[in-house]
């Protein structure tokens, strides 16, 4: 019985703590590490809470793509972060209050509900207990909420497209290759036959249009 | 002592504010800025997850699920803006982007 309350506040602790951690510190890069572990404590509170498909989900898109996305771009991008940190004192003080206030509120919140009797009776899909979670997400997911599924894969794609389309530069002096014009390319195209007189060379006038 | 869904709901609304803090604390690092975004996202998927096992259905997982779909297309699309801005202006503070007003 102690055993899930100590990892909860294990990891609850390491998370919160790695989140302070995400915003204060100086460096980007560190930043970003402290963010990798506030996601990894967090699918562990996951894992405690049952739901261990979404927090694999959780280490596979945001550890594995979202952080390293982040880390590539910090390191892309050449910026003078000690100046982009000017301000941080400044914004302190105001920014303690509207948190502390914004958390007061939050925690009266949870500390004070009560869950309506009636919910039990609207619940839309109960959580099988005969099969693993993934298999019973999936059993929602691809029936009742395919619809939504779909959506979110459209989302994805967009949102692929628009970042080629953003980053994509074309440079007009590098030379690609079009497979359509070296086929298209006919012996006629490449070659020319002259008659030199002797003594003289090829003259300007003789070669060919696509020499010139 | 049991962990409840109160506590669930402790982490959620701590890692919600840190996300705020961070938004007002780097106001010119727009870094930052996105990664305090994904804190808070992160703080909605927590609440959504606590809900979903505490009151037995799985429903908030899968919305969970969907949040996780949005996090991770926002997060590219806002680099690759970042990215852009970068390229034509050199710089990435926050407080140079009034160039499209008006």
């Amino acid at each position: 019985m102690i055993l899930p309350a100590l990892f909860f506040y294990l990891f609850a602790g390491i998370c919160v703590a790695s989140a302070v951690m995400v915003v204060v510190s100086r460096n980007p890069v560190h930043s970003v590490l402290y963010l990798i572990l506030a996601f990894v404590n967090a699918s562990g509170l996951f894992v405690l809470m049952g739901a261990e498909f979404l927090a694999m989900m959780l280490i596979v898109v945001y550890v594995g793509a979202v952080a390293v996305l982040f880390l590539f771009v910090i390191m892309m991008l050449d910026v003078d972060f000690i100046e982009l940190r000017e301000g941080f004192i400044e914004y302190l003080p105001v920014g303690l209050v509207i948190g502390g206030i914004f958390l007061f509120e939050l925690l009266l919140t949870v500390g004070f509900w009560v869950i309506n009797p009636g919910v039990a009776k609207t619940i839309t899909a109960a959580i099988p207990t005969n099969v693993s979670n993934t298999e019973a997400l999936g059993l929602v997911l691809y029936t009742r909420y395919i619809h939504y599924f779909q959506l979110a894969g459209m989302v994805l794609l967009v949102a692929m497209i628009g970042a080629i389309v953003l980053t994509l530069r074309h440079k007009a002096n590098v030379k690609r290759q079009d497979i359509n014009v070296q086929n298209a390319r006919t012996p006629d195209m490449a070659m020319a036959l002259r008659k030199v007189a002797s003594g003289q060379g090829l003259q300007d006038a003789d070669a060919a249009e696509w020499v010139k | 002592m049991t962990i409840g869904l109160g506590h669930y709901l402790a982490v959620g609304a701590m890692l919600f504010t840190l996300g705020i803090l961070g938004i007002f604390l780097n106001r010119k690092n727009i870094i930052i800025i996105l990664m305090s975004i994904e804190l808070i996202l992160l703080s909605v998927n927590i609440n959504l997850v606590a809900f979903s096992t505490f009151l037995g259905d799985i429903v908030g997982q899968v919305f969970a699920l969907l949040v996780l779909t949005v996090a991770a297309a926002e997060a590219a699309i806002g680099l690759a803006i970042l990215v852009v801005y970068f390229r034509n202006r050199g710089s990435i503070a926050v407080e140079d982007v009034n160039l499209m007003k008006g």
